[in-house]
């Protein structure tokens, strides 16, 4: 490996170091573990990064994590679209998550889809002190008289569910048999776990217990019959997506859970095969399916034209010489949108370097579409991977690369002062602090309201969106002409 | 091919595209297993009659669209209005995460909040290492003046004690122990953002005139005028109008949290986390002020009524704007401060009604159905009928009994009230109900009306938290005359916009 193949080490050996200098000593301690340089040639934790994972956030150090409830009805239930899905507890959860993750979908919002509301228990002191569940079960019975169409309710535990000893199983079960359709319990109570990883299990395991074990769906398995795991529609994302699969010839039985229905996801068990994209948020659920009904399953990335071509052919190897024909024929069919995107991106933003802070899945999945503009990642990090995402980065980026896992607010604002980016991919409340220091920046969660990102189609707007950050106008202005000097 | 390197198609027209209408087709059609169309279109005309609306308010327990936050929302923004201040929050910090983003969206500012990170293990023994470590790093990290907590609803109902735990903390050596570490127990089972602004306010108080050394009691007058006010979405610009008001009138005042600088810091190449706010030594003195005046009752009970008790004078108004509330707003000033109301502002008055009187026209009998905080929905009720509209609905999620009594007071006031209905304790699909069976020319409320907007193509106005979808709003005030100015021509816009949309022989270019 070159060395312009890789980033300075040595750099951010030394910004690691400063960083940690200004905690006191047991917050540095437990600090220091997750953050480190990628390098390859050292048998000792390069594999993972490095980096320790999956743990408590140190507190008060402004972690961005969120919770498990965050991750069950933020990510992985709130997309199902034509179920109610109950914010069970004090108002606040569901309020600050109404709408955030843009899961798109088609529908009738209130009526046959309800992705778009806030439904909660809205807990007042009483609920705390008598507990919940009385009012959980008429409030079943209510929402089943408003919104007769919806096709199940899941209960998404705030908090408080899980310390006043309410049975929201009992009352599930119960309501299942009264209203007849899915009442599904989720143990996602924000305390449980380090982050909103937890969740995304807990809410995993929640289909498994309360649909899979208590439905069943008719379908006649077809040759090519495979469910997109683990897209959650964000912007669209899904969409572009589900048609280079259905264009290789493949049948997308279910679609989880973005523009997800219920029937979908009950009919998952019949697929030949499951191809996962955020293998973070939903390998349990794969490795459940694999275990019990035989469902092999494939990891792939649709971020970019080298991964989703890569992807393709890995996804076609699976099936047979027709699908992988189509397949070929499929990134051919793409290849002069690709050509023409390139062409267009590349010149304005090649050798442009990128720090990236998102979730479980993107500081490493979008690391290839910006390396096919040109760009280069010199840091990245996760607010909940595992070991086993970290395994997985390592094949993505460069030696050298700066590793940040649950980094805190101080860190990242350092570290990007001091690497001084072209561009910081990350959230909310990253953004604006990033911006002001005259860094461009991208909400690397929500696309920045815009995506899709994935696929073709999407790929020709994340460069589009990436250019803009860089090549605004704003950057060079931020100075009074008469303080430029 | 629906993308295209020269004419890139995001999310707005891409799934317009022919490829994207046949695949949600396709899709629907082979896998969705969805209620028939017919059926769809039955159900959703059937929401919009009288016998749903009865189902749905008959309904006790399912909360649905509220609008309303949490306590600890309003406690992290009264905490930010202070000088140096770090806001920080005991119990589990997904909370955090939401406040920080909730917030950040509406200001698009950078919003620093730290939270000790209580997990299952501090559910079981309690989050005093929680709090003992992370002051000690908040502290060590931020370099705040400051650090104010709150409570999430976790660390409540385990009933963690934040004064024993701070001191505790401070004994352990987290923090230095004269620094300023003031408190509130926010639980989000009680009240909502309002209360929790309330509660941190007193905190704050109760710190530098109680805590800090020993009970105090008023001393020497400093001739000032305290200003609480309240939790706005515009005050960032509210509070600026509000200081020009005073400075005006040569108005010596003390404004008790102050966020118009934190939440609107500039872009020039320097991120600050903390910028402007109330200094300490102000709030220490506010003590002594000659009466303290809150702009927004409801966001202030308990504060008052602890400011009272120190002896001083207070006040309280509804969220002043538009003529009569800034004449009340002027005149509460005037007289807690004995200083006159110059001829300027007398003048700005005047051109609030100038421009009113030129419009007035457009704006007579036009109904309107609005949503909020109490404080706001009493504002902007009193502003709708200083202008003859007709305040149709007056719906608040989070409204008292008090606060009910005092709208259906101020609709009596009015021939132009006479037909208004005040809804206490509902949410926006109530609303919703509302709107289809006793329709309004216009809604007024905030980014979440959109989809009442969408539902029932009554045109939504954003003057309230939060507005995620429109940038920019709470940089023009809305208090005041020229606030008032702002909020007629954004209601005017409306007004000329719909008349335009459904005109074709009367398309006038003069109106």
């Amino acid at each position: 490996m070159s060395l312009d193949d890789q980033n300075d080490a040595a750099f951010h050996e030394d910004i690691i170091k400063e960083v940690l200098a200004q905690y006191p000593e047991k917050a540095a301690k437990k600090r220091a573990r997750h953050l480190n340089v990628i390098k390859s040639d050292e048998e000792a934790g390069s594999s993972s990064c490095g980096v320790k994972s999956n743990v408590k956030s140190v507190p008060g150090v402004m972690t961005i994590r969120g919770c498990a409830y965050a991750g069950s009805k933020g990510v992985v239930w709130g997309p199902v679209k034509d179920m109610l899905h109950i914010s069970h507890g004090p108002v606040g959860c569901g309020q600050y998550s109404w709408s955030q993750r843009r899961n798109y979908f088609t529908g009738t919002v209130g009526i046959d889809s309800f992705v778009t509301m806030q439904i909660t228990s809205d807990f007042q002191e009483r609920d705390i002190v008598f507990g919940g569940d009385k009012n959980l079960d008429k409030m079943l019975d209510e929402l089943n008289e408003l919104f007769p169409l919806s096709n199940g309710i899941s209960v998404q535990s705030e908090c408080p569910i899980g310390l006043i000893g309410d049975d929201i199983e009992a009352v599930a079960k119960k309501k299942n048999k009264e209203l007849g359709k899915p009442v599904v319990p989720v143990r996602c109570e924000g305390f449980r776990g380090v982050s909103q990883s937890l969740g995304h299990h807990i809410a995993n395991d929640a289909i498994r217990d309360w649909v899979f074990d208590k439905t069943s769906a008719e379908w006649e398995t077809g040759p090519y019959d495979v469910n997109l795991i683990a897209d959650y529609n964000i912007g669209g994302d899904a969409w572009p997506s589900r048609r280079l699969l259905e264009e290789m010839g493949l049948r997308v039985i279910g679609s989880w859970s973005g523009d997800a229905t219920l029937a979908e996801m009950e009919r998952a068990p019949k697929a030949r095969l499951n191809l996962i994209h955020c293998y973070r948020s939903m390998n349990y659920i794969c490795r459940h399916m694999e275990e019990k009904y035989n469902i092999p399953w494939v990891e792939y990335n649709f971020f970019g034209p080298s991964q989703i071509a890569k992807s393709l052919r890995k996804i076609a190897s699976q099936f047979d010489e027709t699908i992988q024909q189509k397949a070929e024929e499929v990134i051919a069919k793409y290849q002069p949108l690709v050509d023409a995107v390139l062409a267009k991106y590349k010149p304005r933003l090649e050798g442009k370097k990128v720090m990236l802070y998102v979730g479980g899945l993107r500081p490493r999945h979008v690391a290839d579409a910006y390396d096919d503009l040109g760009m280069n990642i010199v840091g990245t990090g996760y607010e909940f991977a595992h070991n086993d995402d970290y395994q997985r980065t390592t094949d993505y980026l460069k030696d050298g690369t700066l590793i940040y896992d649950d980094v805190s607010g101080y860190e990242l604002e350092k570290f990007i002062e001091k690497i001084r980016p072209d561009l910081v991919g990350s959230g909310i409340k990253e953004k604006y602090a990033t911006q002001k220091m005259g860094v461009p920046f991208r909400q690397m969660h929500s696309w920045d309201y815009s995506g899709p990102y994935h696929g073709y189609d999407g790929f020709a707007i994340f460069a589009r969106d990436m250019d803009m950050a860089i090549n605004s106008p704003v950057w060079s202005k931020f100075k009074a002409p008469w303080k430029a000097a | 091919m629906p993308q295209s390197a020269d004419k890139i198609k995001d999310h707005i027209s891409l799934f317009k595209e022919p490829e994207y209408q046949e695949l949600f087709a396709s899709k629907k059609a082979q896998f969705e297993c969805r209620h028939s169309d017919e059926a769809v279109a039955a159900q959703a005309e059937y929401t919009k009659g009288w016998e749903y609306r009865e189902k749905n308010f008959a309904r006790q327990i399912a909360v649905i669209n509220p609008a309303k936050a949490c306590q600890p929302l309003g406690a992290v923004f009264a905490a930010a209005g202070f000088e140096g201040t770090l806001p920080y929050v005991h119990g589990s910090q997904g909370c955090v995460a939401y406040f920080r983003s909730h917030l950040a969206r509406h200001f698009k500012e950078a919003v620093p909040i730290v939270a000790d990170s209580m997990t299952e293990d501090a559910a079981v023994f309690g989050g005093l290492t929680n709090i003992v470590e992370g002051l000690q790093n908040a502290y060590t990290l931020y370099n705040p003046k400051m650090i104010v907590v709150s409570t999430t609803c976790m660390a409540e109902v385990i009933g963690d004690d934040l004064s024993a735990f701070i001191a505790t903390a401070k004994e352990k050596g987290s923090v230095p122990g004269d620094f300023p570490v003031p408190f509130a127990h926010t639980p989000s089972f009680v009240g909502s953002h309002v209360v929790g602004y309330d509660n941190q306010m007193k905190g704050i108080l109760n710190y530098f005139w109680d805590r800090e050394a020993g009970e105090r009691k008023a001393g020497a007058p400093n001739g000032k005028l305290n200003i609480i006010p309240g939790f706005d979405g515009y005050a960032v610009a509210n509070n600026r109008e509000l200081k020009r008001y005073l400075d005006v009138m040569g108005v010596d005042y003390t404004l008790l949290g102050d966020v118009s600088d934190i939440y609107d810091t500039p872009s020039d190449g320097e991120y600050r986390m903390y910028d402007g706010g109330t200094t300490l030594d102000e709030t220490r003195d506010a003590i002594n002020a000659k009466a303290t005046l809150s702009l927004q009752e409801f966001c202030s009970l308990k504060t008052l009524e602890y400011v009272k008790d120190k002896g001083q004078a207070v006040a309280s108004l509804n969220y002043p704007m538009g003529i009569s509330g800034t004449d009340a707003l002027l005149m509460k000033i005037s007289e807690l401060s004995g200083k006159p109301i110059p001829d300027s502002l007398e003048k700005e008055r005047g051109r609030l009604m100038d421009a009113i009187t030129d419009s007035q026209a457009w704006l007579h009998g036009k109904k309107f159905a609005l949503f909020g905080d109490p404080d706001f929905t009493l504002g902007m009720t009193a502003f709708l009928l200083d202008m003859g509209c007709e305040p149709t609905h007056v719906l608040c999620t989070n409204g008292s009994a008090e606060w009910e009594a005092k709208v259906k007071a101020l609709l009596a006031s009015s021939p132009f009230g006479a037909a208004g209905q005040v809804w206490r304790g509902k949410d926006l699909w109530h609303l919703r109900s509302l709107l289809f069976t006793e329709p309004v020319d216009f809604l007024i409320g905030s980014s979440y009306g959109k989809y009442l907007e969408k539902d029932t193509g009554i045109p939504l106005i954003r003057l309230t938290f939060p507005i995620f979808d429109r940038h920019h709003h709470h940089r023009f005030p809305t208090l005041g005359y020229q606030g008032g100015l702002r909020v007629l021509v954004e209601i005017l816009d409306r007004v000329f916009e719909v008349a335009d949309a459904s005109s074709d022989i009367s398309y006038d270019l003069t109106r």
